[in-house]
């Protein structure tokens, strides 16, 4: 047991799907604006994770107007409203980066149908 | 006499220098021996601290802010203490707490030790240290005092004994540039340089800075922002890093340097 376990356990979140890189996902984040929020999705490929416990984050790509962009976030995050699994993808590296250099088909990822061992 | 050269400039140092050549009488104005607004603070508010506590480093991690920030903080474990002599300037000179935390088997204890705890008739702890504050008169041997002497937004100096770094380098030790990777160096990419002149004086001043070793000093990390303070889980949260190792004992106290309007704020709150 880490000795700042006991701390960082009220700062995890337990509603967290299982994801790792190469699926798509939709994060749902928390915007502040002046007195309003909002939710604002942010949908692309996990193409990092890194980090255990607390400090734990994670990279979402994604294309926008054939520019590309990455977002980090801690995965405990309260900024999260919602993270959401869209797709599973089947990839053999942890960290994706080889896609930053591709894109179009070449950039698709291949989906994984079967479950998860 | 060879000391004459470098005397010249340092001789407000301290007081050795007190019997250095009178030189050039320029150099002399500089008497001042602290900054202005820290000196105004310390005549007439406080002297060393109002509150301080002792307790054990257990690590760092990050929290949540209100804003959904990440926070760095330094856990302390701080354990009720135990006052276990209260010095007041007519006995001892000066005012501070004598006191202990956690416990210790009897049999460990030297007999002057024992008796010393038997007098105040506090139950022996790990070790005595002793907290400056500037009036003790609010407090009695076998008081407690817990983390709930300091809450969130409070400023707060640690006082550690930081990280022994072993004999180190100029680099590291003095944060020197060290020289070049390449353009012909060789063998001297973290060398400290030059170290003086030649034959005048023909000698290296003193406290020349060079390689020795480093940490395992007490250091003082200023102004530093309690986080949130736990009296049931006895921890307190300080923003950013704290000296030493895990394990450590760091001593807590309330900021002697805080700028006054940042001060009164958290002083308000607490």
């Amino acid at each position: 047991m880490h000795p700042t376990e006991l701390i960082d356990r009220d700062s995890l979140r337990d509603d967290i799907p299982d994801f790792r890189p190469g699926d798509t996902l939709k994060v749902h984040v928390r915007v502040v604006e002046g007195s309003r929020e909002r939710v604002q999705v942010f949908q692309g490929v996990v193409i990092r994770r890194q980090g255990a416990g607390v400090s734990e984050t994670f990279t979402v790509r994604k294309v926008s107007f054939g520019v590309g962009v990455e977002r980090t976030f801690p995965v405990h995050s309260p900024t999260i409203a919602k993270l959401e699994v869209a797709t599973f993808g089947d990839v053999r590296r942890a960290k994706l980066y080889y896609l930053r250099d591709l894109h179009g088909k070449a950039a698709k990822i291949k989906e994984r149908r079967t479950a998860r061992s | 006499m060879p000391e004459r050269l470098d005397l010249k400039g340092y001789r407000d140092l301290g007081p050795k220098s007190s019997s250095a050549p009178l030189g050039n009488p320029g150099r002399s104005v500089g008497v001042h021996t602290e900054a202005p607004w820290v000196h105004s603070r310390r005549e007439e508010e406080k002297y060393v601290a109002e509150k301080a506590i002792v307790g054990e480093k257990i690590g760092m991690t990050q929290v949540w802010d209100d804003q959904n920030r990440a926070v760095p903080v330094t856990v302390l474990k701080v354990a009720p203490v135990r006052i276990v002599q209260v010095k007041t300037p007519e006995t001892d000179g000066y005012s501070a707490l004598q006191v202990t935390w956690g416990f210790r088997r009897k049999s460990s204890l030297s007999r002057p030790e024992q008796g010393h705890y038997d007098k105040a008739g506090v139950e022996a702890g790990k070790r005595l240290v002793e907290l400056r504050v500037d009036d003790v008169s609010e407090y009695a041997v076998g008081d407690e005092l817990t983390a709930q002497r300091f809450a969130a937004g409070d400023r707060v100096d640690a006082i550690a004994t930081s990280k022994g770094k072993g004999f180190a380098g100029g680099m590291k030790r003095h944060n020197f540039k060290g020289q070049g990777a390449s353009h012909g160096n060789h063998r001297s990419h973290r060398v400290p340089g030059s170290i003086g002149a030649c034959a005048t004086p023909s000698r290296v001043f003193r406290g020349t800075r060079m390689a020795g070793r480093m940490g395992g000093n007490r250091v003082t990390a200023l102004n530093l922002q309690v986080v949130s303070s736990d009296p049931e889980r006895e921890l307190i949260l300080v923003k950013g890093a704290v000296p030493g190792s895990r394990g450590t004992m760091v001593v807590l106290r309330d900021s002697v340097k805080t700028a006054p309007s940042v001060a009164k704020g958290s002083r308000v709150a607490t």
